[in-house]
């Protein structure tokens, strides 16, 4: 395989470049996220005249989003191991099924938003509602390009060129899909579960 | 973006590439330039963009010097002024410290730890052009008549709508963005390449200082410059969509962007300065003729610097009150951050020490960078104390100092650099006496500048300001500065012209033989200028300073004896058929979207979609041209075109053993 042929070098890492591409891609991440988790929880407080987060958020839908996202994970390393094992049929059943999971987070966030700003939480409402819709917005598009990249294997699996040869790409696909739930963990905690201010 | 371009490596059928897609065949000229791949011409185009930034900020540096020449100066507005500075300080750090130690990464770190290539060749290409595409968009505000005018920090709420209501704000967290992803990219590439192709026997403790230098550096730009995502996109969206992140009127913190600023901010001061550390690191030694001394405490007073800089950045904030326990521990830690800085220091004093030393201008302007940079770093010392920095906050004390430390640590290191390997990258040295002149204009010019600045600062001068009255005493040591800023510009006259007066001579001449400083690190294994695949073989390493081991031992007396001429041990260049990377559009046309797409948040947001639409097109052409070019001009074998669904393959192969590959068979 051709990242076989070239990434084994005395003192290398042992990890192919692709792969170690994508782990110091998401090192940067890390920090991404950091600046925008300390943005929200500097403006928790600040609600101003709006809808406070105690009183607006609706803790059992986003749990059981978040049981989606999580979940979508699972399906995610069923569909490595699959290809790895050399069946096609399962890994694109298990690739269609992470992005399904992945979209219904999306919808759910979708219905959310739109939910908030009925009742009274717009973008531009305060500090807090900006650094919210902010935060969350920051993981959806991370989400929706982790879709994005699903597509892409499944479009490259019917074309016949996702093999067992190149499992790593799904594999590393894989990573960025772990990091962006395991994000969402520390998301929620902050958002969700920590006990917000109410008016 | 990244996240794809590094990730959607799937489906490319090589087998039978496409019209559109097939890969550049080269064709000559400037053709070579804009789709090229190659780490050297990627070096060679970083730095001549940076040295062109270099010209524009020089350019605005003279303005703010003419300006306050003297009181009452009515050369410029306060307007003007105020965009002028700023553009000066944003030029200067992003587009001309930052790629021009970029250029010096590009060139160096691949042939120093003995590779054929970058990681990943095409990602190189992109990170330049991401990064030429952002700084011609920040220029392009000059064009529009509203170049951004909140200082190069741009503190909020000045930076709101209310206080700056032009777009040149808007220019700033835009082009910064473009520019930050430029430099995001190329820090994984480099940190992938160091980590993952080092010659067989180069461990880590055997690289040069330099190549350590720069890999502790792109590990800080990987983890600083999302923090700086981070601010530009609140302030951005404060800006353009109504969000509250520094709006205090509606309770938001201006606060958090100094935070997640300087959070940037500090590491960035060590982005700027340690490639400078590194390329004295390898001078001194050099033309010393001595090995560096506590190479090991070097290389971990690099990494400490890298971590510790993490912890001061509030010590830009002693004023903005944050507290007195906040104070004192950013106090302390900015303290200890000298120790690490002085270790260097006095390494290469040491290394120095009893050293047979050569004083060429390679030479005096690594000594410029240690005596120079010794006093911004006491100078640096004396902000940590709080009581004493309160006073000179936003003074030109300040400005002094930071002059001090990039223009006397990391721009001289530069021009160390330039006179060092300038017959490794085109095959000719600079003058040396014109290069003397240069040392010495350039160095009695800078402390004329920036050395009455001390005094000015602590005399009560507000940095930023426009102009000033007579009769504060502020007037002869601007004179003064305003005298040593041309002299400045004389001395980078002298440089311009060794470069002209230099190339000239050398036409017609055939290339400097190889190794012409009788020199230490992998890259004087390869004739001068370095020949397109760099390596005929791989080098087996077995020591730090592998080259200069291979030519000289020690007899029975230990008396150091010449054991090989350079000649006998340089590489002659002359590999045929050497698999490399083939030529690709897509880098430039991907970061031709970016600009599209700011001037669309900007003035009408359907410019972003021809924008985002050229950047995606980019991308999935990134991904489904063929790996390599079957009749390119380094004809290569398909040794993996069975298996090329991975697109990245034709890029990575350039790290290929390196043994030159036989003409291989036809593609099937």
């Amino acid at each position: 395989m051709s990242s076989d042929a070239h990434a084994v070098h005395d003192g290398g890492t042992g990890l192919s470049n692709n792969k170690l591409l994508m782990w110091v891609f998401l090192g940067s991440e890390c920090l991404l996220f950091g600046g925008l988790i300390s943005a929200y929880l500097i403006n928790r407080n600040r609600f101003g005249d709006g809808p406070a987060p105690g009183d607006i958020f609706d803790i059992p839908f986003t749990s059981v989003s978040s049981f989606v996202l999580l979940m979508s994970s699972l399906t995610m390393v069923l569909s490595l191991s699959a290809l790895q094992r050399g069946d096609i049929r399962n890994n694109r059943i298990w690739l269609w099924t992470t992005a399904l999971l992945g979209a219904l987070f999306i919808g759910g966030q979708v219905y959310e938003f739109t939910t908030f700003l009925r009742e009274g939480l717009g973008y531009t409402t305060s500090p807090f509602s900006s650094a919210f819709f902010t935060l969350t917005g920051f993981h959806g598009v991370h989400v929706s390009l982790g879709i994005v990249m699903l597509m892409s294997l499944l479009i490259s699996s019917y074309r016949g060129t996702l093999r067992k040869e190149n499992s790593e790409t799904v594999e590393i696909v894989g990573l960025y899909w772990h990091f962006v739930d395991v994000v969402w963990i520390f998301i929620f905690t902050v958002i969700y579960l920590v006990p917000s201010p109410t008016t | 973006m990244s996240e794809q371009t590094a990730e959607l490596t799937v489906g490319g059928d090589a087998a039978q590439p496409l019209g559109v897609y097939s890969r550049p065949k080269g064709g000559g000229g400037w053709r070579d330039w804009i789709t090229t791949v190659d780490h050297k011409k990627i070096g060679i185009l970083y730095g001549g963009a940076a040295l062109l930034f270099f010209f524009v900020g020089g350019f605005e540096a003279l303005l703010i010097r003419l300006q306050l020449a003297t009181p009452n100066g009515t050369v410029v507005g306060a307007d003007l002024y105020n965009q002028i500075y700023t553009m000066h300080g944003v030029t200067m750090v992003f587009l001309v410290i930052m790629p021009m130690a970029a250029a010096f990464a590009n060139y160096l770190l691949p042939l120093q730890i003995g590779a054929r290539d970058v990681a990943f060749p095409r990602l190189n290409a992109l990170s330049f052009w991401v990064f030429l595409a952002g700084g011609l968009f920040l220029n392009c505000a000059w064009l529009f008549g509203d170049a951004p005018d909140g200082g190069w920090f741009a503190y909020s709420p000045n930076t709101g709508v209310s206080f700056s209501p032009g777009h040149g704000m808007d220019f700033y967290a835009i082009g910064l963005q473009i520019a930050g992803i430029g430099s995001l990219i190329s820090a994984m590439n480099l940190i992938v390449t160091v980590l993952n192709m080092r010659a067989p026997g180069m461990t880590l403790f055997k690289m040069p200082v330099f190549s350590w230098m720069i890999l502790v550096v792109q590990f800080l730009l990987l983890f600083a410059v999302p923090v700086i995502t981070v601010a530009l996109f609140l302030l951005l969206f404060d800006r353009n969509f109504g969000s509250n992140f520094f709006n205090p009127e509606m309770g938001g913190d201006p606060l958090l962007w100094q935070h997640l600023f300087w959070i940037f901010g500090h590491p960035e001061v060590y982005i700027l300065i340690l490639p400078s550390f590194g390329i004295v690191s390898e001078v001194i030694p050099t033309f010393a003729r001595k090995p560096i001394f506590g190479y090991e405490f070097m290389v971990f007073s690099g990494i400490a610097i890298g971590f510790m800089g993490w912890g001061v950045w509030a010590h830009h904030m002693f004023v903005s009150g944050i507290g007195p326990i906040s104070v004192g521990a950013f106090t302390l830690s900015t303290m200890f951050i000298a120790v690490p800085t002085g270790v260097k220091i006095l390494n290469w004093l040491a290394t120095m020490w009893g050293g047979k030393i050569r004083l060429n201008a390679a030479m005096l302007f690594a000594t410029g960078v240690v005596s120079m940079f010794t006093i911004g770093g006491l100078s640096g010392v004396t902000h940590s104390l709080s009581p004493a920095d309160t006073q000179q906050t936003d003074t030109y004390y300040i400005v002094a100092h930071f002059h001090y430390v990039i223009f006397g640590g990391a721009l001289l290191g530069f021009f160390a650099g330039f006179y060092f390997w300038w017959p490794k990258v085109f095959g000719h040295k600079l003058g040396e006496t014109l290069g003397k002149w240069n040392f010495w204009t350039m160095i009695v010019g800078f402390n004329v500048t920036f050395g009455p600045m001390h005094i000015l600062g602590l005399n009560g001068m507000s940095r930023r300001i426009d102009t000033y009255s007579p009769g504060f005493g502020f007037e002869l040591w601007n004179m003064v500065a305003t005298i040593g800023v041309f002299i400045i510009a004389l001395g980078v006259l002298f440089f311009v012209l060794n470069v002209i007066l230099s190339a000239r001579r050398a036409r017609g001449l055939p290339p400097e033989p190889p190794d012409p400083w009788d020199a230490r690190s992998l890259e004087w294994f390869t004739p001068n200028p370095t020949p397109v695949h760099n390596f005929d073989e791989d080098i087996e390493v077995s020591s730090l300073d592998e080259f200069w081991h291979r030519k000289w031992t020690t007899d029975e007396n230990g008396k150091v004896v010449r054991k090989a001429t350079a000649a006998e041990v340089c590489q002659a260049g002359d590999a045929e058929n050497v698999h490399l990377p083939s030529p690709s559009y897509w880098p430039i046309v991907m970061s031709a979207g970016m600009p599209l797409i700011g001037f669309g948040l900007m003035y009408n947001l359907w410019l972003c979609v021809p924008g985002a639409a050229l950047v995606l097109m980019a991308i999935y052409a990134w991904v489904f041209e063929p790996p390599d070019d079957p009749d390119g001009p380094f004809g290569h074998g398909h040794d993996d075109h069975d298996d090329h669904g991975d697109a990245e393959a034709g890029d990575e192969s350039a790290s290929d053993e390196g043994a030159p590959q036989e003409e291989a068979a036809s593609v099937e």
